[in-house]
Order: C-alpha cells, then structure tokens, then sequence
C-alpha cells in the first residue's frame, strides 16, 4: 500500500521535459549503452587531463631492478620489461591517444568538409575530380592506407596524426558531399540564390549548418576509430616511438612477453578497448539524439 | 500604349541536355512586361512557365541547362552579364517567391536573419540596420509582433506566415519587377486571399510589376491586368484579361476556362460531367508535328497536323497561335 502511494506521488517518467536540450538529454538518458559510453569517454578525458595528479612519477623513467613484475600494491597493473609502471604509462598514454584522435578529426574535417561541401555543391567537372579520388582512396582499407602513408612520411607522433587523418578524408568527403547534394535542392536554397546570396556564403550559412548532425555523429565514431588506428600502427613499430607511452607501441612491446608476463600485453589492451567502445557507444547514441526526423 | 516595357524578352529559349536527349521547355518565345502591371502566365504543369521565370534570373544550373535569346531589363540585357552582375539584379531588381512556402525558408536559420539577408547584401547596410528594416519589412506583410518573430525560427510560424516573411524578404529591397512562381497554391483558400490582397497592396505601394505564374484562373481574373498562355513551352495567346475571358481565341484557352466549375451553370445537356481537354500535355521529348496542340485540339483541322501555325495578331494588343484565326 504505502508502496504505491509512492510510486503515483512520483510525476509521471515519460512527460515530454521542455526545451531541446533537456529532451536530448532525456532521450541520452534512456539510451544505457550512450550512457555507458559517455561516461567512459569522461573517465578517458579526466585521466588524460589530470595525468600528473593521478600518477606523479615519470612514466618512462626504467628501473630495470623491477622488470616484468606481477601486479602489487605499488603497482596496481605491474611494470612492464624495463620496470616502468604499466598503469602511470597507460595513464599518460591517454594523452597521447587524445592528442591523435583530436589531431586526426582535425585534418579529416579541415580537409574533407570544404572538399565535400564544393564537391556536392558545385556538381559537375569539379564534383567529378573530387569524386574519383576520394574512390581510389576508398578502394584501399582504411588502415592500409594509413600505413602506407606512414611508410612515405616516416614515423613518430605528428606522422601518425597526418597519416591517419588523411585516411578518414574520404569518409568525410562522401558524407558531406551527400548531405550537400539533398540541401542544396531544397526550396530555401534556390530562395537564397534568388535574392543574390554569394555561393560562399550559401555554402557557409545554408548548407553546413544543415550537414552538422551528421558531421558530429561521424566525429564520434571517428574519434574511436582515429585511436584504434593510431595504436595499431604504434603496434607495427611505425607509429608513435618509445619511451613515448603509447597503448599500441606498449601493447607490441608487451606481445614477446604474452606467455610469462600476460600483464604487459593486456592491460593496455583493455585500455585501448574501453575508449573505443565508449566513442563507438556514444556516437551511436547521439546519431538517435540528433537523428534529424525528431528534430524541430 | 502605357509607360513602356520593364522587361522584355525576345526570342528566348531554355533547353535541357538530358541524357535521353535535348529537352525545349521555353521554345522562342517573346514576352514584355510594361511597368506596374500584372501580367499573368497561365498552363498546364510542364508548359514552361517555372522554367520561363527561372531563366529571366538565371537560377537554372547550366549545364544541364541552356538559355538563349534577350533578356532585357532597361536596356541590359540580362543573359549577358557576370555571374556577379546577374547576382546584384538578384533579390535587388527582380525578386522571386516559390510555391511552397513550407520548404523556401532555411530551418536553421532565424527569420530575421534570412529576411535581412537581401538587404544586407544590396544596400551595404549593418547587421542591425538590415535587422531593423527587416522587422519593418514583416511589418508591412502584417505579420504580428514583428520584433519577437525575427529572433524565432522558421517552424513557429504557419505556412501563411511563412509565405509573408518570404514576401518580406522578396520585397525588402523594392525591386522593379517581382516573379511570383505559383505563390498561393500551397496556401487554404481563405490565406490565399489575404497573400493576393497583401500583394496588391504593397504592389500600388512599392510600384512594383509582378509577373503571376499560376494555373488558377480565379487569381488570374483577380490580379492581372494582361494574360498570356503558355502551352509546350510556347505562348499560345495573349490577351487583355477580360478580352480573353470574354472570347477566349485559342482552342487552349477555350478549353482551359472550360474547364472551371461555375456555380449556377448547368451543364451541357447529356453531359454529367466537367468539360476537360482530353489527353495530356505531350512528353517534352516527342513534339507532335505541326501544332503541338492538335492531337488534342477539338477544332484541328489538316493543316494542324502538318504545318506549325502562324502568330496571329487579331489586333494590337491581342495574339494567337493557331490556323483557326489565321
């Protein structure tokens, strides 16, 4: 009894909140799996802001009395082959993966939303160089064409982020361009270019604010996929060099060791697995938020 | 004769390279405008009169299409300019409201900002300046509490509303000569009538000549002052608007106000239904031979089939395409 005289006091769960962002917000809040990711995107962002006050040693400072230990107290995650703590190097190793993947959105986006937006805007011989192009990048898989990238410019922290980069160019070129193509038929376009708007600014003030879900949507995922990337070439030994802490370079330095110290390999493993499941989780989640047919 | 020509337009023709071959949708055709007056363009969905407006602005893409012909406003003609200079007539000198009012203004953008777009690009006045005249703008097209409406968003306001603002904005920088594409088709009939008497109105007081493409004779009757039929992309007849519903000369046109329901009218004896033209506008790509409107002409005779007609000009302020009159 004194149970549901709670329940119908509560106010109902599902009345529509106002205003956008609170609805948004509700909708996030249902959706456990964007939840989850987004609070793993927060602990990614907090231990890569405050590194120093999480671990406040030198992560790459050896100490080869101590290789190769087991997890402990003093140690939480054990110390990799040259005695360094595997959870201070994870910890900053955060750094490291945040600096690319932010990199790398910022080549894709500075480089493959102009191209996109001309490409769909304009049409025509321009639309078509653009275009076959972005399909000969295409027909190589993503991650091959950052290594052969890497393989012309050499290796190290900026050469991961230009290399990677260059390889979401084309996703975002075809999205864009897609977008660019549907806007720029509809009516309030032609009402712009009917009282004289330049081209540029048609571009600029119609047609990017209304390829902006997508562009946000595709960040996310491109976020994890940007780190994913990274790592796997800091695996090969082509991308970001020791004593750097870096989960992929970790994570192929710690292989030769699997079978006595399985430590070394797996814990930068999972590290490198929570932040891109937790950007996958939460792109997906915000393409439902912002899926534009709920919008408005 | 009037105060002369605003506009003319000599010899135009707009074709479209398709993959299925070159499509005609404007076929040579002439048309004047004289200063202050409606002139309406009436047809059939696909007879040309969107394409017609399109091209006195040069909206079309091109390629795929192709405008040939004069342009003239004032002495320039149009199809000759920059594509800068075609750009500053734009919203400036002509102006163009859509059909669907639903669709013509950005979502993302607030209605100040877009009906203040032509005013800033024209007059090289600030950002609040334009804002200002734009508040009076919706002002004058009697949309309520202006001030509050231009920080507000295009999906507060109703399709009426919308059609305003898009007046407003097509209005804002008093052009000579507005192209006015189907602007109340959208609409419920009562917001039609007070877009047609709004647009009257700032017509007398910004002496403006509109160019009215419909297919609704009732708007025609009502705003017009001079007609001209559009069938396939060629003019058919021009008339005065009461000469031409008084005595309709093309068959075109006989059968197009034909086709009105009146109240109070009985129908043809034996018939139950509507009189209606038969068949359907012939596919852009497959020109009958001869006149175009012969397969389904009631009054075609031999030389329908066989020889295009002539342009009649039964007196000087009337013409007609047909054999009957020739």
């Amino acid at each position: 009894m004194n149970k549901r005289t709670q329940t119908s006091a509560r106010p109902p769960q599902d009345r529509p909140p106002e205003g956008k962002l609170r609805r948004g917000w509700a909708k996030l809040r249902r959706n456990k799996a964007a939840l989850f990711g987004g609070i793993l995107i927060l602990i990614y962002l907090a231990t890569a802001l405050l590194a120093p006050v999480l671990f406040p040693g030198n992560p790459s400072a050896p100490n080869l009395a101590r290789s190769l230990e087991r997890p402990s107290l003093e140690h939480p995650l054990g110390t990799d082959e040259l005695g360094r703590s595997i959870l201070g190097r994870i910890i900053y190793g955060s750094r490291v993966s945040l600096l690319i993947a932010v990199g790398v959105i910022l080549v894709g986006l500075l480089v493959g939303v102009p191209l996109g937006l001309v490409s769909g805007y304009y049409g025509g011989k321009i639309d078509f160089g653009i275009q076959r192009v972005t399909d000969t990048m295409l027909a190589f898989p993503g991650f091959l064409l950052a290594l052969a990238l890497v393989a012309v410019l050499g290796v190290g922290l900026k050469n991961t982020v230009i290399s990677v980069g260059i390889s979401m160019v084309p996703m975002y070129i075809r999205l864009v361009r897609g977008c660019a193509l549907s806007v720029r038929e509809q009516v309030y376009v032609e009402a712009a270019r009917a009282v004289g708007t330049r081209d540029v600014v048609i571009l600029l003030r119609h047609i990017l604010p209304n390829v902006m879900v997508p562009i946000t949507v595709q960040t996310s995922l491109g976020m994890g996929m940007a780190i994913l990337f990274a790592a796997g070439l800091g695996f090969l030994g082509v991308g970001v060099q020791p004593p750097t802490p870096e989960w992929g370079t970790m994570l192929g330095s710690g292989r030769v060791y699997l079978f006595n110290s399985p430590h070394v390999a797996t814990f930068p493993g999972i590290a490198i697995f929570l932040a891109v499941l937790g950007f996958n989780l939460s792109g997906d989640g915000l393409r439902d938020v912002l899926d534009p047919r709920f919008r408005i | 004769m009037r105060q002369g020509f605003l506009l003319s337009i000599r010899d135009l023709r707009t074709r479209f390279h398709t993959y299925d071959g070159v499509v005609t949708a404007v076929d040579r055709i002439d048309l004047d405008v004289y200063r202050g007056e409606t002139l309406g363009v009436v047809g059939e969905s696909g007879c040309g009169k969107s394409v017609t407006a399109l091209s006195i602005l040069r909206l079309l893409r091109s390629p795929p299409a192709e405008i040939q012909g004069t342009i003239l406003l004032g002495g320039t003609n149009l199809l000759n300019l920059s594509p800068d200079e075609i750009r500053r007539i734009r919203g400036n000198a002509i102006s163009m409201i859509f059909q669907e009012p639903m669709t013509s203004l950005n979502p993302v953008l607030t209605i100040g900002e877009q009906v203040s777009e032509a005013i800033r690009l024209h007059q090289g006045v600030t950002r609040q300046e334009a804002l200002k005249r734009a508040v009076e703008m919706l002002q004058m097209v009697q949309i309520p509490a202006p001030d509050l409406r231009v920080q507000e968003y295009p999906h507060k306001l109703s399709g009426g509303m919308r059609q305003r603002a898009m007046i407003a904005m097509a209005l804002s920088c008093h052009p000579q000569l507005l192209l006015a594409d189907e602007p109340t088709t959208a609409l419920d009939v009562t917001i039609q009538a007070q877009i047609v008497d709004l647009m009257q109105r700032l017509k007398e007081e910004f002496e403006t000549s509109i160019v009215l493409i419909t297919h609704n004779l009732g708007l025609i009757a009502e705003m017009a002052k001079r007609v001209v039929v559009m069938y396939t992309g060629k003019v058919v007849e021009e008339a005065p608007v009461e000469d031409l519903f008084r005595e309709p000369l093309h068959p075109y046109t006989q059968g197009l106000l034909g086709s009105i329901p009146r109240m109070g009218r009985k129908l043809e004896t034996g018939r139950r239904q509507l009189q209606e033209i038969p068949g359907i506008v012939p596919s852009l790509l497959e020109m009958p031979h001869g006149c175009r409107f012969h397969p389904r002409c009631n009054q075609a005779m031999d030389i329908c089939r066989k020889e295009e007609p002539p342009l009649v000009h039964p007196n000087d302020r009337r013409r007609v395409l047909c054999w009957l009159w020739a």
